[in-house]
């Protein structure tokens, strides 16, 4: 059982720009997973306006039945978020890690054009390395 | 009580463990949408006047269930994006929380839309939403002069409600 099941990365202006999946059911639509990230784009946005006291960012974590979402929403807007098995711990560290690297090898990379899918070799590789650590830790417990 | 066997039935006062004033507001919505009961505590923030705000709680919610009904990673069918679930069907949620508080959302399997917004480091509360429920059961749907979906207007209920929420840890 994996401690995660999917990430993605959605630019600012709520369009998908990565996704990943590490679940055992497969890979979902490629149309799903735009609307489904165009519609946490205007949940996160939502969310804010509801908020009772001054100073909200945003959904950081939605727990549902059969999993939890934990997002992260960079300064810039991008907003990185796992699917993950409910009750999975340091979710947080692992956004800022993925968040991270998407500086270093994403950004940093003289051939990505900004607010586009990424498609970074390198990134991939890092990205890879980076869930199957948490992974192993995940396990290790 | 069928449906939450574990929770108590007895819409008695439970002494207030915690002197801490967590919550900021309720919303009961029924399955049509309408905001049946609004109550808040402290909100300094509005940003909309209290119709839109109830039509924009209740679009939040829609929205966050049918996404996390598409969501759902433990079962490969799921239907399309959007599809109209009922209560109790497809994969919903429990809370969500941001930097400057906590959701919590129950929904009865006749539709009943309990919300309750508290502080961010609160604790699990889906046993206190169905406490809450069990008072809506008790003090509203048992009151013979209660039409099913007007807004609830019983003071009892209310000071019930104050008296409970005041109480959460």
């Amino acid at each position: 059982m994996a401690a995660i099941y999917s990430l993605y990365i959605i630019n600012k202006s709520g369009g998908l720009i990565f996704y990943k999946d590490y679940g055992l059911q497969g890979r979902m639509d490629t149309n799903d997973t735009l609307r489904l990230a165009s519609l946490w784009h205007s949940m996160h946005a939502i969310s804010q306006q509801l908020s009772p006291v001054s100073g909200c960012t945003g959904i950081e974590l939605l727990e549902a039945d059969t999993f939890d979402l934990h997002c992260f929403q960079s300064l810039t807007g991008t907003k990185f978020f796992v699917v993950s098995e409910p009750g999975t711990q340091h979710m947080d560290n692992l956004l800022k890690h993925i968040y991270e690297l998407y500086t270093d090898y994403v950004l940093k990379n003289p051939f990505y054009e900004m607010e586009m899918p990424i498609r970074c070799e390198l990134f991939d590789i890092n990205l890879a390395q980076a869930i199957q650590k948490d992974r192993v830790a995940y396990l290790g417990r | 009580m069928q449906f939450f066997g574990s929770s108590e039935i007895s819409p008695s006062i439970p002494v207030p463990t915690a002197s801490g004033n967590n919550g900021h507001m309720i919303y009961i919505f029924n399955r049509n949408g309408v905001c049946l009961l609004y109550r808040e505590w402290n909100r300094p923030l509005r940003t909309l006047d209290s119709n839109q705000d109830h039509k924009l709680m209740f679009g939040l919610l829609f929205s966050l269930k049918s996404l996390t009904a598409k969501m759902d990673p433990s079962s490969a069918e799921k239907g399309n994006l959007g599809v109209p679930q009922l209560p109790g069907q497809g994969c919903s949620f429990h809370s969500f929380r941001t930097n400057t508080y906590k959701l919590s959302f129950m929904e009865s399997p006749s539709g009943i839309k309990i919300i309750l917004v508290t502080h961010p480091k609160s604790s699990d509360l889906r046993e206190s939403l169905k406490y809450i429920y069990n008072l809506y059961v008790e003090y509203v749907v048992k009151n013979p002069l209660y039409t099913p979906g007007t807004p609830i207007k019983s003071d009892l209920f209310n000071t019930t409600l104050d008296q409970y929420v005041r109480g959460l840890g």
